[in-house]
This record gives C-alpha cells, structure tokens and sequence, in this order.
C-alpha cells in the first residue's frame, strides 16, 4: 500500500498569489494513496525541508510530491532531504507548478485548477515510482578548449595551472583571434598585442596546453566526464615539428596577389604565410586556392628554400581522436557582413570601412605600417565620420535584434586616438543612444567628448554617397537639434553588429547544446549558471555566449575554467540513475536503439532463454551499458516492441502522467 | 516456371544444399493458397504450386524457419526480396541459412475481384493474352486480365530482386509505380473528409489480426497488442477509438521499415485499404528525409533511426500537418 505525501510550496507570493495552494493540498489529499497534504511558505528552506523529513519517518511514507518550482531548481534539494530521512531520493517527484503554471497564469481559478493536474500527475507517477541508487563514473583528466582567441587562451591557462592537461583546436593557423587583429584597448588605450602576445607565447610554452591550430573539431561522442571528440587536422602543407618559422619561403613565394585576411583584406600577402609575426605556433601555411605547384604542379620554390625541409605538398588531412573530461566553447565572434547595406555604400566605396578594417588601417602592423591613411588614394583623412548600431538593435531582417555592446567603447576609442594623433582631424559619431556602463567606461567616453572634442550627434545616418572628388557626401540627421545634416567626409566608419562565429551552430549539435535564435550558445541559466551549458561537462567561454568586452571575456574564461577544473578535480562523477535497460524476452534484437543512442551504450549479446516447452533457444537481444547511459529515451521510443524502458521515466509511468492530465 | 522451380529444388534437396523448401500449396480450392514448407521430392512433386495466386509473401515465415536446425530455400518475388533484406537487416533472418531463388513476379490476381464479377464455383484458371478464361463448374467464363489483378500488383514498386543467390527466368527493373496516387488525394482532402473515410474504413475492422500476423514488419517476440504490461493490449477493439488505435499503433510501429508489400491489404476480410496509412509514411519520409526504400539494402541507416545535420526541423513536419 503506498503512503504518499504531498507538499504545496507557496514560494511566497511567486505561487501563492495566483494558485489557491490551500485548495490545491486539500484537492491533492483525497488523491488515491496520498496520506497527508500540506502547504507551507518556502518548502524549500530548512523548516519547509524539516516538515517534508518529519513527514516521511512519522507517516512512514513510501513516495513524496513537492508542488514547487521548476525540478531544475530544488529537485536535488528535495531529493537531498528525502535520503537524509531513510526514503530512497527517487521516490520523489516534483510538480511544476511556479514556471509552468503560476508564473504563467493571471486567472487564480485556472492556475489553481491547472496546479491541482500537476499535483495529481505527479501523484499518478510517483505510485510507479522504483527505488534507484545512482553509479559512479571514472573523470578523464584532460579538457578540451575549442577555439583560440583570448577566451580559449585564458581558459586554457588557468586549467593547466590547476595542474591539467589541456588542447586548444584552433581553426585558424594562429592562435589569437580577434584580439590579435584589435590595434589598442578600450579603456586603457594600451596595445592589444602587447597584452595578448605574452599570453599566447605561455600557452604554447606551457607543457600541459597541447595546441591544434588549423585543426577543426569533426565529431564528439559521449558525456559528462568521458568525451570522445574528433579532431581534424587539416593539412598546411607543411610539416609544424619541422617548420621553424623563419619565413624565408613567405618572402619568396612568387605568388604575392593573396588577400591577406588578417588585414581584413586591406593588402596581400604570399600564397604560403605566417599570419602575423607573433604568430603561435610560427609555422608557415600553404593556401592550395593560390599556390602555383599546388594549382599546376609549377613552382615550388618555397620547397627549394627551405632549409627544415618542411614542405610537403602531399600532406593530407589528418584525425586524431582525444578523450577528454570537460569541453570548453570559445568559438567567439565575427562582424557581420554588411553587403546589404547599400545605404552606406560599404560595397561601393573602399574609404567605407568597418570598425575592425579600421583597427588594421591604423596598427603598426597593419597596411599603412600605422599611419591612417585612405585606402582608396592613400590621403590623410580630415573629416571622419562614424555610424553606430549598424546592423545591431536592428528589427529587421538584414542586422541583428542585440545590442552587440563593445561598439560605443571602441567607437569612443578610436575618435580619442584619432583626435590624439591627427588633431586636424574632425570627428563625428551619430549614435542612437551611447551605452558605456562599466569599470571607468563613462570617464573614458566623456573623456572623448570633452578633451578630445569629437562631435558626438545623437542621429542615425541615413544615406552615405560617394562623390566624383572622391569625398562622401554623409546625409544624416541631428535629432536634438532637429535638421538634417551633410558632411563632406573623407572616410566613413561603420561598427557592424557582431555575430557569433559560423562554426558555432554544427558544433552546437555536435555537442548537443542549445542555441539561442541568435547561434549565440545557452547558458544553464542567465543568473546562476552563466558559465555552463545545459549539457553537462560542456562550459561556455567569451562571445560564443553573448557580445562581450575583453575584460568581460576574460573574466568568463576564468570563471569557465574554474567549473572546468571543479569537474576534473573529481575522481568520479555520479551518474544519474534513470538509465534505459531492455526486457530480453521483449527485445527482437533489431539494433534500431542501437542506431538512435548518441552514446554508443548499447550493445547486443546472444542470450539462451528458456522456451515454455522446456527447449532452450539463443536469442540476440539489446544490452544497456548503464555507466554509459545518459537516460536521454531515444532508444525507448525506437524501440518496436517496447522491451526498452528507462528507469525513472518509465512507460507506465508516462502514461499514467498522461492518464492523470485527462481524467 | 513452376516446373523449373521444382526440378531445382528437387536437386538442392538431393545434394544436401538445403534441408527444406519454403514455397505454395494449393488448399481446397485453386485460389486458396498458402505458404508452406517441402521437406522432399514427393511433398514438392504432390503439393508445390507456382501460380497466378500465389501472391502470399513468404519472407516473414523465414524468421521462424532460420531458427530451426539447416538450410533453407526460399523462392522469392521480386517484392519479397524488400523485406527478406530488411529482416536481414533487423537480425530477424539468419542470411547463412537462406539460400535464395529470385523468381519472377506478378501481376497475381484476386479472387474478390474476379467473384465481384458473378463469378464462382471457380475451378481454375488461365491467362490467354490478357482475358482471364475462368473455369467454373457452370463453363467457361472470362473477363479482362487487368480487371482482376491485385491491388498491390497494380501499383507494383519494382520488378528487381533486391537480393538473390540465383535466378529463375529474367531479373527486372525497379519501376516508375503510381503507389502515392490515392495518398496525394487524401492529402488534399480536408482534415473532416479524410476522418470520415478512415472512420468509413476503419470502422469495418473485426481486429481479426490478419493484417498483424502476415506482417513482415511485425516479427515481434512479444507484440504490443498481445501484451499485457504495454497497456494497449486487446483482443478485440471495444470502441471506434480503438478501431483506430490499432492500425494507427501498428503504422507507426512499422513507419520507416514497411517496404510496401502491400499484405496487409491483401489479406483483410474487410478490404480495409490498410496499406495506405503505411503509404503516406513512405512518402512523408521520401519527401521529409529524401528518398528511402526500407529493404532495398540491408546496411543503409533508415531516416526515422538516423540522424544528420541536414535532417528537416521538427517544426516542419509540424506545419505540414497544419490546415
């Protein structure tokens, strides 16, 4: 005979204030089985866990309901209590009725009718409910960081400081990122690389950080703890243990016409290149698009001036295969294209730049060796002018519904150094609103305003022409002062929305974490877990997240790192107990759970079973590995014949659960 | 062919290839046929039949048969091939104790349609150059060949053995089939209209289980309908909801390995066109995930059990269903 308890949290006035919970506990009580039915303020402080502890020894309870918050929140806690009082922990179910009723209702009457089907369900489930004890599984000791910008780098930093070891895969053939690409700082105005650099040379210099640049992540298997990942390392045509870096065949190479990307395009470099002189790790690359003896077997000229003999135009893509404990994300960002914006005549006139052409334009490593000059005619420009929220805070389809956050900083940055190095230079920046909160932010933008006197116009511009005097016309309007505006400008400055990088959405499916509509990756939650996915053993670090500064990437690297570390430092993890099994004298051994489990937890085995007339008959049936199991239930519903069933979530108990909604 | 399918079982028999034969036999009447297995020269000289209504699918009864001790041989037509390889595919079928004589199939006719026509007391009958020369005890009766075709022939998907380890006579093509026509028009139906037809349909269901047991996807150890933990076991639909449940259930449990046999539809006393909900499963995957013939291959991953990063969006397959 079961002996279930049911307790009605009010959460405060989160539940109370729309569900009768009095009504609810006292509806619940004359559900089949339920012995006592209580309400209580906060079911989840002590005196709230106190009363579900009492209950169970004095009322001999076999299964318990709490109508509370969302299971995500206080299912542990309640479970926690449960086994603390001599009842098994999954003898107890929880029934959402804050974000799936309360929160959610207005009406009292429904969400009170609504809250009473939720206490019954889970009424109608936990009589089903079996005794589970949780497993133990083995931490490989070793984490994966995909991507190598200043997120990937940092995170990997502090995990071989913990003592573990780490890889970084880099899809590029540099570690760096965008932060390589960036000419100064906001709101310092220190040098990016001069900060950045140091950081890349001690992660390659560190024994514990292994580095896979031009290497792409291809597949990943697994969970929490044991990951199988994939690793493609694409071929560079040229042997990294052997490739000193000295950069004679980028100097010789007669192929010289390639954009450079790392000067977003703004000149050229070799068809064989270093990306940028502190590159990590310094090996050279062969782009096959361009190089001569790769596209007509004529050339080889790099091949002959090595003296490492590291050219080898043979060289193949390569996979390496890696278990690893935990996965850090830190795919970053890109700005977004902005050929559909033909209103600022980005395509049509190369003094139209973005923000980060602009970084490179006026880098000591950039095109001009520093000196800011006009790409189209390689003249001092006068008159600047600078767009804000281009394709960010956007409702429509071409830009991006976010703010993308760093484009007010570095926008402020560049006036104030513009002003500062060319004070002939006239400055404009039409803004929507100008959004500096943080540590020193405000000073520094007023700082521009100011001291540096850049003319800040609260407007958005409307149309940018390029003129036959080879000045651009820039049509805008001032909205505080009320009248239209033309500038005759030499340069015009567009801060492009940021995007998260291409490569995030298939690796997101990869490693089944969620997305939200924007491809940025889902935090477990937006206060509380902002550092992890919902994955287990999957972290998030930097701008695969959200749009974020360097300090704020930084800050989340570190703290991504240290909930890596906090999972490599255990020995074991538990492993949820709800794991699928199959009844062997159900199973075909059709392989259709075996085709649809994403962990590679199922195997067969030819079993020999009893048959009615006593004769005996070899069978090839399903086995669960159940240290392997995630209990995710795909292999449930393939399952024909119904032999497989996950514990904890059971077939019965799923249609009781939906039994108990329609009665 | 009859004959030649005789003379070499005979000799596969005798030289100890295989230990039985699984083929026809004829019942009572000519029409009554019924799969069965031959253990000797006599048994296959007295009883094997390979005729015009020899339609029954004999690929399911090799579950059972590879099971036992030997070897055995199978004539199979071209659309029994489908689902011996998906059986192969799903472990049901020992492929090593399987020697396969691909043979030529249909058009096979039904005896509905040919007594639709008045006609019975039939005594045989015979194909001279597409008019059906019935005999009945009451003469000589005819009729058009075509008019008295099954449907599932009608609408045949392909004249090629998928599998085979030798042929009798020529091996065919897979064809351009007309199969989805009467799907297509109960897709353009409104929702209430095509309720109503399987409501018409459905309605007439003696859950005889008929349909279940010549299934060649349903090879269960236990079906669900027979069991009693699965909680929709039933001998016999109590109300017009479970008239529907069941073939639902049953098309949903076979969605994504029913090769298009068309038994189902074959065997129904009640001419329930059964085969049409497995249809409109096939044609929503083909159209859903890209083509797919369950069976055509046994190591191919079936859409509704794979998974790949071009696979549509759920919320697709949801607004299809929305009016």
């Amino acid at each position: 005979m079961q002996r279930i308890g049911v307790f009605v949290c009010h959460c405060g006035t989160n539940i109370a204030a729309t569900v009768d919970v009095k009504a609810v506990a006292e509806a619940l009580g004359h559900e089949p089985g339920v012995v006592i039915s209580q309400e209580y303020q906060y079911m989840c402080s002590e005196s709230g866990q106190e009363l579900v502890k009492n209950a169970i020894k004095e009322q001999k309870l076999t299964g318990v309901v709490i109508c509370s918050c969302s299971p995500r929140m206080h299912e542990n806690t309640f479970r926690k209590a449960a086994a603390s009082a001599g009842l098994n922990p999954y003898l107890v179910e929880i029934a959402n009725i804050r974000e799936q009723c309360s929160w959610i209702h207005k009406d009292i009457a429904t969400a009170t009718e609504k809250a009473i089907i939720l206490g019954r369900t889970a009424v109608a489930k936990v009589h089903l409910n079996t005794p589970l004890t949780s497993m133990e599984s083995p931490v490989v000791k070793r984490a994966l960081v995909i991507g190598g910008g200043i997120a990937g780098i940092q995170t990997a930093l502090d995990i071989a400081e913990a003592g573990f070891d780490v890889d970084i895969v880099e899809k590029n053939p540099t570690i760096g990122g965008k932060m390589a690409q960036i000419d100064k700082t906001f709101p310092t105005l220190d040098c990016a690389a001069c900060i950045l650099t140091p950081k890349m040379v001690e992660a390659s210099q560190n024994e514990r950080i292994t580095i896979h640049s031009f290497s792409e992540v291809a597949d990943v298997k697994g969970f929490v703890g044991n990951f199988t990942v994939k690793i493609k390392k694409k071929a560079r045509f040229v042997d990294e243990t052997k490739c000193t870096g000295c950069g004679l065949c980028t100097e010789k190479c007669p192929m010289k016409k390639v954009p450079n990307e790392f000067n977003m395009g703004l000149d050229n470099r070799s068809a064989i290149y270093i990306p940028f002189a502190q590159a990590v790790p310094k090996v050279a690359t062969i782009d096959p698009n361009y190089c001569m003896m790769m596209k007509s077997g004529k050339c080889g000229v790099c091949s002959k001036v090595c003296s490492a003999g590291a050219i080898d135009y043979k060289q193949q893509d390569t996979f390496i295969e890696q278990q690893y404990g935990a996965i850090v994300v830190a795919t970053g960002f890109n700005p977004i294209k902005l050929d559909k914006y033909d209103e600022f005549a980005y395509n049509q006139c190369p003094d139209v730049v973005t923000s980060l052409e602009l970084e490179r334009l006026m880098n000591a490593a950039g095109p001009n060796g520093g000196t800011l000059l006009r790409p189209s005619d390689k003249s001092h420009p006068h008159t600047i002018v600078f767009v804000q929220c281009v394709g960010s805070r956007c409702d429509d389809e071409k830009g991006k519904p976010y703010c993308s956050k760093i484009c007010c900083m570095y926008t402020a940055k560049h006036a104030m150094l513009i002003r500062e190095k060319y004070p002939d230079t006239e400055v404009y920046v039409f803004y929507i609103d100008v959004r500096t909160p943080g540590k020193n932010f405000d000073e520094f933008y007023r700082r521009a305003v100011e001291q540096y006197n850049v003319h800040y116009i609260k407007g958005m511009v409307g149309k940018v022409t390029p003129k036959s005097d080879g000045k651009i016309d820039v049509q805008a309007s001032d909205l505080l002062a009320g009248e239209q505006l033309h500038i005759n400008a030499d340069m015009v400055v567009l801060a492009a929305a940021i995007e998260p990088d291409k490569t995030a959405r298939p690796l997101a499916t990869m490693l089944t974490t969620q997305m939200d509509t924007n491809d940025f990756f889902t935090e477990a939650h937006p206060k509380l877990r902002p550092v992890e996915s919902a994955t287990a053993g999957i972290f998030l670090s930097g701008a695969c997240q959200g749009p974020k500064d360097i300090p704020e990437t930084v800050a989340q690297a570190s703290a991504a790192a240290a909930k890596a570390i906090g999972l490599l430092c255990k020995n074991s993890i538990t492993c949820n107990p709800c794991v699928a099994h199959s009844d062997e004298l159900m199973c075909n051994g059709c392989s259709s759970c075996e085709k649809v489990c994403p962990y590679g937890a199922i195997t067969y085995v030819d079993k020999e079973f009893r048959m009615p007339d006593r004769s005996t008959k070899v069978r090839r049936v399903a086995s669960v590995n159940p240290a392997v199991c995630q209990g995710c239930g795909a292999c449930t519903v393939a399952c024909p014949s119904g032999a497989m069933d996950l514990s904890g979530f059971s077939n019965s108990q799923i249609m009781a659960e939906v039994d108990a909604i329609c009665k | 062919m009859q004959e030649a399918m005789i003379k070499r079982a005979k000799e596969l028999l005798a030289d100890g290839s295989v230990d039985r034969v699984i083929g026809w036999k004829r019942g009572e009447f000519a029409y009554d046929i019924t799969p069965a297995v031959f253990t000797s020269a006599e048994e296959l000289d007295r009883d094997f039949v390979c005729d015009d209504f020899t339609a029954a699918n004999v690929s399911k009864y090799l579950v059972k048969e590879t099971q036992k001790e030997g070897k055995v041989l199978a004539f199979l037509k071209p659309c029994d091939t489908y689902s011996f390889n998906q059986l192969v595919k799903e472990h049901r079928i020992d492929r090593e104790k399987v020697y396969v004589i691909g043979i030529e199939g249909g058009p096979k006719l039904d005896i509905e349609k040919i007594r639709a026509k008045g006609i019975t007391g039939i005594l045989g009958v015979r194909n001279e150059d597409y008019t059906l020369k019935i005999e009945t005890i009451y003469g000589t009766q005819t009729m058009p060949f075509y008019e008295a075709v099954l449907g599932k022939c009608a609408s045949c998907k392909s004249k090629k053995h998928v599998v085979f380890d030798e042929l009798i006579g020529e091996d065919g093509d897979v064809l351009d089939s007309n199969r989805f026509e009467m799907v297509e028009k109960l897709e353009n139906m409104t929702a209430q209209e095509r309720f109503d037809f399987w409501r018409d349909q459905l309605s007439k269901c003696i859950r005889c289980n008929a349909c279940r047991n010549v299934c060649p996807a349903c090879t269960c150890e236990n079906c669900v309908f027979d069991n009693p933990k699965s909680g929709i076991d039933n001998k016999a639909p109590a109300d017009s909801f479970e008239e529907n449940m069941f073939h639902i259930i049953r098309a949903f449990h076979v969605a994504g390995r029913c090769t298009d046999c068309g038994e189902c539809s074959r065997v129904c006393p009640q001419h329930i066109p059964l085969h049409l909900l497995n249809r409109k499963f096939i044609k929503d995957i083909n159209e859903l995930y890209g083509e797919y013939q369950a069976g055509a291959d046994t190591t191919s991953r079936a859409p509704l059990t794979d998974y790949n990063k071009d696979d549509c969006e759920p919320s697709i397959v949801h607004e299809r269903g929305v009016e």
